[in-house]
C-alpha cells in the first residue's frame, strides 16, 4: 500500500444529511482496510448554516482535518456551498455536486441574488466535474430522501473500493426499511 | 474488534470499560455527546445536571461514596464548576473521579476560547490530553486508575476536533473486581475546614511532584525520534497536525499536559538542535519549558488565537525560515453570499424578537438558539456574556440609568439557561427591586446543543418521565409579583405583554409557552397547517420578510416589477406568525 492519503470534503447546508453520508463513507473505508479519520463541526452550524465534513483515508492518517488546498474530492450537496469551498481543493481535484439550490438568508430577504452559472464556473476551474440530479434520480429510485445516496454512488465510482464493501457499509448505516431504495439509489449514482 | 468512533463516543466507552458507575454533565458543545453515549451502557447511572457545578458535585459525591464517577462539560462549564473542583483537589477521591473539559479553539460554537489546561495547573490536578479516539478511550481508563493511585481528581482535555473527530478504536472489556461503594467516615480527608485543609495542601503539592516523576517514564509521554535538527513538543490533536506538517521532525508527544515531565523534557531537548513547542491557544507548555531554563520557540511562530492545522503550522515554520514549503496554487472564487445559521422555520423565539425590536427594547441577551435574535432582520439583542448573565446584567443596568431608559431594559433567557444560572439572578432582581423586565423563552428543551431534557421538560436523560419545574410558580416564589405567560405565536398578545411590562416600574417576568419545533413526539410539538402566499393578493410589501423565516423566500420579478413572497411548503410549520404580519390577507392555509 502506498502512503498517499485521499482527502474528501463533504459540503452543504445544515440539516441536509451530510453527517450520515460522511459516516457511510468512513465505514466503507474502514471495511476496505484503511485508516480513516473524519471531522466536522456540530452546534451552531446545524441551524441552516454552511457545513463542511472532512473524511480522510489511507495507510496512516494523522490530522482529522484536510490540510488547506489538499482536497482530492469535493462532494457537494448544494451548489452555492460547492462553489464556496472550491478553495479547499488541490488543482485537478474531482468535484461531484448535487444540482440543488437552497437560498441563503440574504437571498431569501431579496437583498442578494443566488449566484448564476455556478456549474459553468466550477467546470472552468475543475474539469473533472460531475453535476448530478440527485433529487430527480432519487425520486426514480423511489424516495426523494435518497438523494444523498445517489450522490454517494456517484462519488463511489471515483474511489477504488469494491462493490461488496459499499453494500456492506450501506447495510450497516441505513435503517432496514429504507435499505432497498437506498441500494437502488446508490446503484443509479454509481452508473453516472 | 475495531470500530470507528468519535472522541465523545470513545470517552463514553472508556468510562464504561473503567467500571464507572455514575456520570453527570450539563450539555455544551463539543462535550454533549459524551453523556448521550454513556446512556448506552446500562451499568452507569447517567443524568443531566442543571449546571456544571452541580454535575461535578454529583460526581464528587459518588466518588466519596466509593464509585468511579465522571463529569463532562465544555470549557466554559469549568468556570461554573471551578469552586468544587479546587477543593476536590484537596480532598482527593474515594472512587476514581474524572472530569472531561472540552475546549473549542476557533470558537466554532462558543463565546470564548479559554484554554482549560490552565485549570489543571490552577487547581493542581493532573490533566491528560488524548490525540485521537483510541486515546480518548485509553486515557479515560487510565485517568480513573491515576485518580485512585494518586488520590486526586483527574482532568481530561478534549477539543472540538477530538470530540467530534472520528477514528478507529480497538474496544476492550469492562474492568471487574472494583471495591463496592460504601459509606466510610473520613473527616480529616473529606471535611475541608482550615484545620484539615492545612494538612491536605502539602499533600497536594507532593502529589504534583510525584505525578511529574510518573510522567517522566509513563508510556503516554513518548519521544518519537527522527531528525536531530528539529524537535517539537506537542500534545492532543496538535500532535497529529505536527506529524503531518513536519514529518521529519522528532516529536515529544505528551499524553499528560499537567504536571509536565521535567526530566523527559530535558532529555528530549538534549537530543535536538532546535526545540519548538507547538500548541493551540496559550503558551502553556512553552512557558514552563522556558521556566526550566530550556531554550525553545513557541508562540514566536504560532498564533495565540484559534485552531492550528497542518497548513498553519507549515506556514509558520516556513515564515520563520525553518522549513521550506512549496507554494501552492491558490484557487480564486468570486465573493458569494454568506450562509450564517438561522432560527428554524416556525421557531417560537422569532415573534418575540420581532416585537422587542419594534418596542425599541435594549435587550440583555443570553446563550441559546435565541442568541440568533441579534442577527438581521430581527436585530434585537444587545448583549451576550455568559449563561445566566442576561437577568443580572439587566438588574445592574437599570440601576445605572435614568427612568426613561430603565424602561427599555429587557432580559431574554431560555428555559435551560434560566434553570442553569438564571434563578439566582432573578432572586437578586426581585430582592433588590430592580425594575427590569425578564422574558423567559420556555421552549421546553435545551435546544441549542441538540435538544437535551432539562429540569422543566418533564423527562430525564434516559427519557424517563419525572418532575417538572413550574417556571411561573418558581418566579413567584423568588419574589416576582408580576408574572405572565404569553403565546409567542400570538404577535399582538406578545406585543401587549412586552409593552405593559416594560412600562411597569417594577420587576416583572413574561414566560412564553411554545415548544421548540424540533422536539420529537407529537405530544410536545404539534405542527400547524402549512401556509401559502396567495400570489394574486401579495403586493410585494415585504412585511412578512421582517421576521427572517427561512421558509419565506422573496422572488424578484424578472420584468422589473415588484417581486412577491413565496412560502416553501416543505419548510413551513404553520406557526402563523407571518400571516399576522400581512396587511393584505395574502397568507392563508395551503389549499
Ligand atoms: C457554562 C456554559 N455551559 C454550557 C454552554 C452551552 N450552551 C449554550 S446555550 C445552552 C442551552 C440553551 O438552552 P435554552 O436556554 O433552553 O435555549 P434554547 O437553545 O432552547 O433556545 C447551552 C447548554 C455554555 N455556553 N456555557
Ligand atoms: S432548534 Fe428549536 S429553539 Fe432552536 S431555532 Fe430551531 S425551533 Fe428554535
Ligand atoms: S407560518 Fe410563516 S413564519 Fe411560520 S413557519 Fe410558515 S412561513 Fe414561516
Amino acid at each position: 500500500m502506498d502512503t498517499a492519503i485521499t482527502n474528501i470534503l463533504l459540503v452543504g447546508v445544515g440539516g441536509q444529511g451530510i453527517l450520515l453520508a460522511s459516516e457511510i463513507l468512513s465505514e466503507a473505508f474502514m471495511l476496505a482496510g484503511f485508516d480513516v479519520k473524519k471531522s466536522e463541526i456540530h452546534g451552531m452550524s446545524q441551524r441552516g448554516g454552511s457545513v463542511v465534513s472532512h473524511v480522510r483515508f489511507g495507510k496512516e492518517v494523522f490530522s482529522p482535518v484536510v490540510p488547506e488546498g489538499q482536497g482530492d474530492i469535493l462532494f457537494g450537496f448544494e451548489l452555492l456551498e460547492t462553489y464556496r469551498y472550491l478553495s479547499l481543493l488541490k488543482p485537478g481535484a474531482t468535484v461531484v455536486a448535487n444540482d440543488y439550490k437552497i437560498a441563503p438568508p440574504s437571498v431569501l430577504l431579496g437583498q442578494a441574488v443566488y449566484p448564476q452559472a455556478l456549474p459553468e464556473k466550477i467546470k472552468a476551474t475543475f474539469p473533472d466535474f460531475l453535476l448530478v440530479d440527485g433529487q430527480g434520480l432519487a425520486l426514480r429510485a423511489g424516495d426523494v430522501r435518497a438523494a444523498n445516496t445517489v450522490m454517494l454512488g456517484a462519488v463511489s465510482k471515483r474511489l477504488q473500493i469494491a462493490d461488496a464493501v459499499w453494500q456492506q457499509a450501506l447495510e450497516k448505516m441505513v435503517p432496514k426499511k429504507a435499505l432497498e431504495i437506498n441500494l437502488k439509489a446508490f446503484a443509479m449514482g454509481r452508473e453516472l | 474488534m475495531k470500530e470507528i468512533l468519535s472522541g465523545n463516543e470513545a470517552f463514553a466507552r472508556g468510562a464504561y470499560e473503567a467500571g464507572c458507575l455514575v456520570a453527570s454533565a450539563y450539555p455544551g458543545t463539543p462535550s454533549t455527546e459524551i453523556l448521550e453515549n454513556v446512556i448506552n451502557y446500562k451499568e452507569i447511572n447517567a443524568s443531566w445536571a442543571p449546571n456544571e457545578k452541580v454535575a461535578l458535585e454529583v460526581a464528587i459525591g459518588a466518588s466519596f461514596g466509593g464509585a468511579r464517577a465522571l463529569a463532562c462539560m465544555k470549557h466554559v462549564g469549568v468556570n461554573v464548576a471551578a469552586d468544587p473542583l479546587f477543593t476536590a483537589s484537596y480532598t482527593g477521591v474515594k472512587g476514581g473521579l474524572v472530569l472531561v473539559a472540552a475546549d473549542d479553539p476557533e470558537m466554532h460554537s462558543s463565546q470564548d476560547e479559554q484554554d482549560s489546561r490552565n485549570y489543571a495547573r490552577f487547581a493542581k490536578v493532573p490533566m491528560l490530553e488524548p490525540a485521537d479516539s483510541q486515546e480518548c478511550l485509553a486515557f479515560t481508563r487510565l485517568a480513573f486508575e491515576l485518580s485512585e493511585q494518586f488520590d486526586t481528581p483527574v482532568m481530561l482535555r478534549s477539543c472540538t476536533r477530538i470530540s467530534h473527530g472520528k477514528s478507529l478504536v480497538e474496544l476492550g472489556e469492562r474492568v471487574s473486581g472494583l471495591p463496592a461503594p460504601k459509606l466510610v467516615k473520613d473527616a480529616p480527608k473529606l471535611v475541608m475546614l482550615p484545620g484539615n485543609a492545612r494538612v491536605r495542601h502539602p499533600m497536594v503539592e507532593e502529589r504534583t511532584v510525584k505525578l511529574s516523576e510518573y510522567g517522566d517514564s509513563a508510556a503516554i509521554n513518548r519521544m518519537e525520534l527522527h531528525s536531530s535538527e528539529i524537535g517539537v513538543i506537542c500534545a492532543g490533536v496538535t500532535y497529529q497536525y505536527v506529524r503531518e506538517a513536519l514529518p521529519d521532525a522528532s516529536v515529544l508527544k505528551l499524553g499528560m499536559v499537567w504536571p509536565l515531565p521535567a526530566k523527559l523534557i530535558q532529555e528530549f531537548a538534549s537530543k535536538v538542535a532546535q526545540l519548538f513547542v507547538v500548541e493551540e491557544l496559550d503558551p502553556f507548555i512553552e512557558d514552563q519549558v522556558k521556566a526550566m531554563g530550556i531554550a525553545c520557540q513557541g508562540k514566536e511562530l504560532t498564533t495565540l488565537c484559534g485552531e492550528l492545522s497542518p497548513g498553519r503550522i507549515q506556514a509558520a515554520f516556513d515564515k520563520a525560515g525553518i522549513i521550506k514549503v512549496a507554494a501552492s496554487e491558490a484557487i480564486a472564487i468570486e465573493p458569494v453570499p454568506p450562509r450564517p445559521p438561522n432560527m428554524c422555520p416556525g421557531c417560537p423565539h422569532r415573534g418575540v424578537f420581532y416585537q422587542l425590536n419594534r418596542a425599541n427594547a435594549y435587550v440583555t441577551g443570553d446563550i441559546g438558539c435565541y442568541t440568533l435574535g441579534f442577527m438581521p432582520p430581527l436585530n434585537a439583542m444587545d448583549t451576550c456574556v455568559c449563561m445566566g448573565a442576561s437577568i443580572s446584567m439587566a438588574s445592574g443596568m437599570v440601576r445605572a440609568l435614568p427612568p426613561e431608559e430603565q424602561k427599555r431594559v429587557v432580559a431574554v433567557i431560555g428555559d435551560s439557561t434560566f434553570l442553569h444560572t438564571g434563578i439566582n439572578s432573578l432572586m437578586e432582581m426581585a430582592w433588590n427591586k430592580a425594575p427590569a423586565t425578564v422574558i423567559i423563552l420556555d421552549n421546553r428543551i435545551t435546544a441549542m446543543t441538540g435538544r437535551q431534557e432539562n429540569p422543566a421538560s418533564g423527562f430525564t436523560l434516559s427519557g424517563d418521565e419525572t418532575s417538572m419545574v413550574n417556571i411561573p410558580e418558581l418566579c413567584r416564589v423568588l419574589g416576582i409579583k408580576h408574572v405572565r405567560v404569553v403565546d409567542p405565536y400570538d404577535l399582538d398578545a406578545t406585543r401587549l405583554a412586552i409593552e405593559e411590562e416594560m412600562n411597569r416600574p417594577e420587576p416583572s417576568v413574561i414566560i412564553t409557552n411554545r415548544p421548540c419545533c424540533l422536539i420529537k413526539g407529537a405530544d410536545r410539538f404539534e405542527k400547524g397547517k402549512v401556509l401559502e402566499v396567495d400570489q394574486g393578493k401579495c403586493t410585494g410589501c415585504k412585511a412578512c420578510l421582517r421576521i427572517g423565516c427561512p421558509a419565506i423566500e422573496w422572488k424578484p420579478n424578472p420584468d422589473g416589477n415588484k417581486g412577491k413572497a413565496f412560502i416553501d411548503p416543505q419548510l413551513c410549520t404553520g406557526c402563523t406568525v407571518c400571516q399576522q404580519l400581512c396587511k393584505f390577507n395574502a397568507i392563508g392555509g395551503r389549499k
